[in-house]
This record gives C-alpha cells, sequence and structure tokens, in this order.
C-alpha cells in the first residue's frame, strides 16, 4: 500500500470509530448522570 | 434475553407513571397498544439494524472508489455530519415527540401535513416488495458458497441458471429457484411482525447485529489474509484530492450518506416513537449514526481486500474488477469466493451478512407500514401484520419470481430511490421546517433529555445545508434520467415501473389521508406529557373533546 492509501485509512478510522466510542461514551457519561438525576428525584 | 422478552411494553409504561393522574393512564395504554422497545440499547440496535442493510455493503465501497478514493472522506463526513446525522435527529424529534407512526405523527404537527406521512408509508411498502426479492437471491446465494454451485462462470450462471433472465418484458414464467427462497424470507418476516415491536423487531435486533458485526468482521479478517488484499486497499484509500472539485462526487457523497441512514421516509420516526419518553434521543442519534458509517467502513475494507485479490489472481488492475451493487454481490464475489482459498467459508460470511443486513432494514421498512396502519384502524398487531404483510409478499412473488424479475427490480429500486425517498424526504423536510415552523419545538423536545445540546447550528443545518445538499442530489440524478434512459431500458418499463409509480405513491398517500382516523385518537399536536416543551392540553386523553371521532373524521 502506499503512503497516501495508508494516511488515509488510518484517518477514516480515527475519525469514524473514534467518533463511535466518543459518541457511546457521552451517551452512557449523560445515561448515567440523568439516572442519578431521577433517582434524586424520586427520592429526595 | 429473558430479560429482553420480559421487559415488555407493559413494564415500559409503568416506567411513565411519573406524571400524574388522567395523562400517565392514558400514556401506559397507548404505549401497551403501540408497543415500545424495552429499552436504549434495544431501540439503537434495532437503528442500527435498519441502517445498516445492502447499501453499506454493496454501495459504499463502489461509491468511494468511484469518487475519489480516499479523498471521498472528506466530502462524506461533510455530509455525515450536516445532512445525516442533523435530518437523522429531525426523524428522532418528530417520531418522539409525537408518539406516533409517520401519518399520525405528520397529523399530530398540523392535521394537513398527514398525507405526507402516507406518502412515506407508502415508499416503505414499495421497498419492501423488491427489497425481499434481493435478500431471496442473497439466501439462495449463502447456500450456493458451499460448493460453488455457479462454475466457472458466475455472470452466465447468474443471469441464466438462476434467474433465468429472456428478453426485457414483464413475464408469468416463475423461476422455483427464486420462488422458494423468497417464500422462505417472507415467513420469518410475517413472525417477526406478528411478535411485536419489543419481543419482534427488538429480540431480532438484539441477537442479530451482534452476530452481522462477527460475521462481517471475521470475513474482513480473512480478506485481508488473502495475498493482493493490499493493493484492493490502495485502490480504495489511494486520495484523488482534484476530486474534490467535482459537484457530482461531493453529491455522490450527500446521496451515499442519505440513502444508507434509513431517513426521510418514516423508518426513524416509527422507531422513535417507540423510545420512553425520557430518553437521550441527541446522544442515540450520534451513535447510530457513527455505527452505520462504521460498518461502511469495515465494508469498503473487507470488499476491496477482495476485489484486491481478484484482480491479482486474474493479474489485472483492481479498477477492472471493481463494482457495486448486483454485480459486486452476484458475479464478482462468487468469483473471488471460487479463487480463495477456504472460499465456501468466505462465500457463507459474505452471503449471510447480507441476508442478515437485508432482514433488519426489510423488517423496520414493513414496520412503517404495519405501525401506521395500526394507528389509524383499530386492529390487532396480528390483523395488521397479515393486512400489510400477505399482500406485501405476494406481490413480491408476482413481481419478482419470474423471469423478467431483475429488469423490473432494477427499475423499481432506481426510480423509488431517487424519485420517491429523496423526495418525499425533501418535500417533508421542507414543510417541518419552512411549512409548519417546527423546529424550534423539536429542537426543545430533543433538549430535555438530549445531550450535546442542539441548537443554532441544527436548525442552520436541518434548514438550509441538508435541503440544499439533496435538491442537489436530486437534480443531478433528474439529469441523468432525463438525458438517456435509465440503463437503456425500454421506455413503457420506465415509465410503468418507474415514473408511474413514483407519482402515484403520493396521490394514493394523500387519499389514504382522508379515511377517518380510528375513534379516540388524539390529533391535537403532541399528547399531553410528551415533553415539557409540548403544549399544555387542559385535559387529559381521555377527554373526548381532544379525540377525533369517527364523525370528525368523516369530515376531514
Amino acid at each position: 500500500m502506499s503512503a497516501d492509501a495508508i494516511v488515509m485509512m488510518v484517518v477514516a478510522m480515527a475519525v469514524i470509530w473514534g467518533g463511535l466510542a466518543l459518541a457511546i461514551a457521552s451517551l452512557l457519561r449523560h445515561g448515567a448522570v440523568e439516572d442519578r438525576a431521577g433517582s434524586v428525584r424520586q427520592d429526595p | 434475553v429473558l430479560e429482553v422478552i420480559a421487559g415488555s411494553a407493559d413494564q415500559d409504561a409503568g416506567g411513565q407513571m411519573s406524571t400524574t393522574g388522567g395523562h400517565a393512564t392514558a400514556q401506559a395504554d397507548e404505549q401497551r397498544r403501540r408497543g415500545a422497545f424495552s429499552s436504549r440499547r434495544v431501540f439503537i440496535l434495532a437503528a442500527i439494524g435498519s441502517a445498516v442493510g445492502l447499501g453499506n455493503i454493496w454501495r459504499f465501497p463502489y461509491v468511494a472508489y468511484e469518487n475519489g478514493g480516499g479523498a471521498f472522506l472528506l466530502p462524506y463526513l461533510v455530509a455525515l455530519l450536516t445532512t445525516g446525522i442533523p435530518f437523522l435527529l429531525l426523524d428522532y424529534a418528530i417520531g418522539h415527540r409525537h408518539r406516533g407512526s409517520a401519518p399520525l405523527s405528520f397529523a399530530r404537527l398540523r392535521r394537513g401535513a398527514e398525507g405526507l406521512g402516507w406518502w412515506q408509508v407508502g415508499i416503505c411498502f414499495a421497498i419492501a416488495v423488491y427489497y425481499a426479492a434481493v435478500l431471496a437471491w442473497a439466501l439462495r446465494y449463502t447456500f450456493f458458497s458451499i460448493d460453488q454451485a455457479w462454475g466457472s462462470d458466475p455472470e452466465a450462471f447468474f443471469f441464466g441458471e438462476f434467474l433465468r433472465a429472456g428478453d426485457i418484458a414483464v413475464s408469468a414464467d416463475v423461476v422455483p429457484g427464486v420462488l422458494v427462497p423468497l417464500l422462505l424470507v417472507w415467513l420469518p418476516v410475517l413472525l417477526i411482525m406478528a411478535l411485536g415491536v419489543q419481543r419482534g423487531i427488538g429480540l431480532t435486533s438484539l441477537f442479530l447485529i451482534p452476530v452481522l458485526v462477527l460475521a462481517f468482521g471475521a470475513l474482513v479478517v480473512q480478506a485481508l489474509l488473502l495475498p493482493g488484499a493490499g493493493a484492493g486497499l490502495d485502490a480504495l484509500f489511494t486520495p484523488d484530492w482534484s476530486a474534490l472539485a467535482s459537484a457530482s462526487v461531493w453529491a455522490a457523497a450527500f446521496g451515499q450518506i442519505f440513502f444508507s441512514l434509513s431517513i426521510g421516509f418514516g423508518i426513524m420516526i416509527t422507531y422513535a416513537s417507540y423510545v420512553r419518553r425520557r430518553e437521550d434521543m441527541v446522544g442515540s442519534g450520534l451513535v447510530v449514526g457513527f455505527s452505520n458509517s462504521g460498518f461502511e467502513l469495515l465494508a469498503g475494507i473487507g470488499v476491496f481486500a477482495a476485489l484486491g485479490f481478484m484482480a491479482q489472481a486474474n493479474a489485472v488492475a483492481v479498477g477492472e474488477v471493481a463494482s457495486g451493487g448486483i454485480g459486486l454481490a452476484f458475479i464478482a464475489f462468487p468469483t473471488i469466493i471460487s479463487e480463495a482459498p477456504a472460499g465456501a467459508f468466505l462465500g457463507v460470511l459474505f452471503f449471510g451478512s447480507l441476508v442478515v443486513a437485508g432482514l433488519t432494514s426489510l423488517v423496520s421498512v414493513i414496520e412503517v407500514v404495519i405501525s401506521a396502519v395500526r394507528d389509524k384502524f383499530d386492529t390487532s398487531r396480528l390483523t395488521a401484520t397479515l393486512a400489510v404483510g400477505v399482500p406485501a409478499a405476494v406481490l413480491s412473488l408476482v413481481l419478482f419470481s419470474t423471469t423478467s424479475g431483475i429488469y423490473v427490480l432494477d427499475v423499481v429500486d432506481h426510480f423509488v430511490n431517487q424519485y420517491g425517498i429523496l423526495v418525499v424526504a425533501l418535500i417533508s423536510m421542507l414543510v417541518v421546517v419552512w411549512g409548519l415552523r417546527a423546529l424550534p419545538g423539536l429542537g426543545e423536545h430533543l433538549n430535555v433529555h438530549g445531550r450535546p445540546r442542539v441548537g443554532t447550528g441544527w436548525r442552520l443545518l436541518t434548514s438550509v445545508v441538508a435541503p440544499a445538499g439533496l435538491t442537489i442530489v436530486l437534480v443531478l440524478a433528474l439529469r441523468d434520467d432525463l438525458a438517456a434512459a435509465y440503463e437503456g431500458y425500454p421506455s413503457w418499463l420506465l415509465l410503468g415501473f418507474g415514473w408511474l409509480l413514483v407519482v402515484a405513491l403520493p396521490l394514493v398517500g394523500f387519499l389514504l389521508a382522508r379515511l377517518p382516523w380510528r375513534a379516540g385518537t388524539y390529533l391535537d399536536g403532541p399528547p399531553p406529557g410528551s415533553d415539557p416543551a409540548a403544549p399544555l392540553h387542559a385535559s387529559p386523553m381521555t377527554d373526548a373533546t381532544h379525540r377525533n371521532s369517527p364523525d370528525e373524521g368523516a369530515h376531514r
């Protein structure tokens, strides 16, 4: 493979799969915060 | 699995009982009647299952290769972030806030907009009818792979021995080799639909999406180990930066994102309506959007690694063997399978992945129709499944299990995609954004539980950038089709199964919108308690003044 192709493949993986990992992490973190907030609301 | 089966709509509905009195009871009743996903995870997997389909595997790699290779990544990401995900969030907001199928959600946005929902339903019905046929081919080829039944000439085998394609004419000569697998596709689909939102669609997605990722992952590993794989990846990823100056390359990127995300034709509206109220739809949308693209990238790597092997084996350039769509799946891949070590295993993984990816997408397409029928008329899940599924299956068998099936399929697929999905998506978006001015309320709804928050940027993308991008895609497609007959097909075929179909769908849709809603359907905006942004109605859903009586419907 040429250097250009390798760079573009790595960039594609980093951006798309990295974006997916960030999106999952953000969703899980926010979900946990919402769950805690919900528990507090239900049991003040 | 037991948790998923047990986590039925009833439990989910029970979780919404924090609101008071009649609203909560009515919400729970409604949710029990319509069905719901038991958790965010199930919804996300179902949405990924819908988005990841045949197009991810056989369309993206070739589109990327043809439009600048590695350089295509730039317009592709721009399209994903400026059109794909914003439009996906718009669909989610419409369905999640208005708690209904596409027609019901549009009717709750504005009574007069209901026809747009039925137009989307009609498109989904048309897609389901032909999509099942491609699944049937892939199912049959999964078994053909074991002994490489196509012999030394996969192209002649596919068109001749398998499809028995004759002259371009509408024929009634049935091909049993297509008819039987087509029946075998429809039977489990109808069973899944009859089981309902959670036990049918949810459980299927929960099981099949991991299976798909594992199977396709194994295929990619095997393909990467083939000699010549590097040359294939080189062809796919070497950037041609000059391509970025071409409008058609940008249109291809917007088209790829649009067609592969299942947006704009009712699927995501319907699925979002099955998600519990207090849910982060923005975060879920980001996960679904990036998962879809992540799978496309994986498909690109696997497909081009395999094509690199094929090119090396035949001592030709990768460009000479690169193809997409039916040519890639049923002609190029059988050749690769015949020549590769452990080819049978590769074949089962490839065609099995096509079947699984297609099945979860087919289920989502039919759910749009079933959900609409159940919302509009007072029918049980089973009745709606049979009322929708049996005619779709019969049409599918009649049109596509004959010797002319391939031609009709090609034309219907092209026109429904280019002038069905694209036009209805564009018009729906323009109506919601500019006609009904619904964006502020929808954005507010997304922000109640969603992170990151959507704001001016999302509104700008949804109201200007996305419609502009889709308009360019549409204009370029129209230009091509007016310049020359699609694939050189005779005009009677293009007119009958192409233009006539795409004109008939909205007409039928707006006629269906004139039928009355089942008694008790709430139509005055988002249902009470839908979100803090929704207008607060004085009385709960049990209040007859806010319901659509049969008489009222008859006057509409």
